[in-house]
């Protein structure tokens, strides 16, 4: 399963949801699919997607939020889990893209490679809903169930260690973020 | 426990008075009083971190949801936020008011603390984060008010250092 693939699949349902992501081959792949003013890509800052998806969700509880994270971003704020296991979120939707390696730097293996379960992981950390999934349909079906579940889902997605050529987008990192906000503030408006 | 409480409750109310809705925070012994005082107010959003640099990343979605928050850590969780602090707020501009209890400093007694009081201020300054002290009754209310107000214009974080003077009652 490709991590491009799964972002094609549910694309046209992101329209009208608040979407963060990690930096890296996860930025890229969704901008080359066409950004929108309410993707919002973290360039830096590993592990802090999560937490950044978790503030939006808790200030505007009737948003859906989806979070798209990697294992080695994870893997690098775990402690995050248990603070959204904490407050829960309805409507936030966690996905890890789990190719078990840090792909954008040289393809090093993170600990998933050797049998850390970050399944297991969000299972114990108290997520209410946890989800692997291995194809591109059960991604889909994954995704939409989360978002109309009513329930903080974590979908941990296998996908294949292969990313785009580059990662450098058009997009500068300062208006991404302007824009991603004065997006929400034109939300709060109608 | 001799942490001030009439002290916390005048931080409290000038976080309030800031229009602060969302405050992250994790526990330390100065702190106390003013996380009762959140997770009892119910227009105020407590988020409880098991690490204090999530708080970068909560108060950034807190700053695009429109939302003005606060962070409360000790001196300790300021030098384990500074990778979120460098490569978030910095680096996209969000503004963070955070309020430090000033550990380790002179009258410490706890040995765990006196290297982190050591270098907070050194560390403020290298990340060219602009500081105040709340050592003062009569000074609390407009210093907070005068944070918030340069973090939000300058959309950069902002550190207020609360000291022993101020919370710490014996």
């Amino acid at each position: 399963m490709l991590r491009l693939d799964c972002l094609r699949s549910v694309y046209a349902e992101l329209e009208d949801c608040l979407v963060v992501t990690i930096m890296g081959a996860v930025a890229a792949e969704l901008h080359s699919l066409g950004h929108r003013p309410n993707f919002f890509y973290l360039q830096h800052a590993m592990g802090l997607a999560s937490s950044t998806g978790l503030g939006v969700a808790l200030c505007l509880p009737e948003q859906t939020v989806i979070v798209f994270d990697g294992d080695g971003s994870l893997l690098m704020n775990l402690g995050s889990l248990s603070t959204m296991a904490r407050y829960r979120p309805k409507k936030l939707v966690h996905v890890v893209f789990d190719n078990e390696c840090l792909l954008s730097v040289g393809g090093f293996p993170t600990a998933t490679s050797t049998g850390t379960d970050l399944e297991g992981i969000a299972r114990a950390a108290g997520i209410p809903r946890v989800v692997k999934v291995r194809s591109v349909e059960d991604f889909k079906i994954a995704v939409a169930n989360a978002r109309h579940g009513g329930e903080l889902t974590t979908i941990i997605a296998k996908v294949e260690a292969q990313g785009p050529a580059g990662y450098v987008t058009d997009l500068s990192l300062l208006e991404n973020r302007f824009q991603f906000r004065r997006h929400i503030q034109s939300l709060k408006k109608q | 426990m001799p942490v001030s409480l009439t002290n916390s409750k005048l931080i409290y109310d000038a976080l309030k008075e800031c229009d602060i809705r969302l405050v992250s925070a994790l526990p330390e012994t100065w702190l106390v009083h003013l996380i009762r005082l959140a997770d009892d107010d119910p227009e105020m959003i407590l988020v409880r971190l098991a690490k204090e640099e999530e708080g970068v990343g909560v108060s950034a979605g807190a700053h695009f949801a429109g939302v003005k928050s606060a962070m409360l850590m000790q001196n300790h969780g300021f030098l384990a936020s500074i990778n979120g602090i460098v490569s978030f707020a910095h680096l996209y501009k969000i503004p963070l008011l955070m309020l430090v209890s000033y550990r380790g400093t002179f009258g410490e007694r706890d040995p765990w603390q006196t290297q982190g009081g050591n270098v907070t201020e050194p560390l403020l300054r290298a990340l060219r984060i602009p500081y105040l002290f709340l050592d003062a009754l009569d000074t609390v209310k407009k210093r907070v008010r005068q944070a918030q107000t340069l973090a939000e214009s300058s959309l950069q974080p902002v550190a207020l250092l609360l000291t022993r003077d101020l919370m710490w009652e014996e």
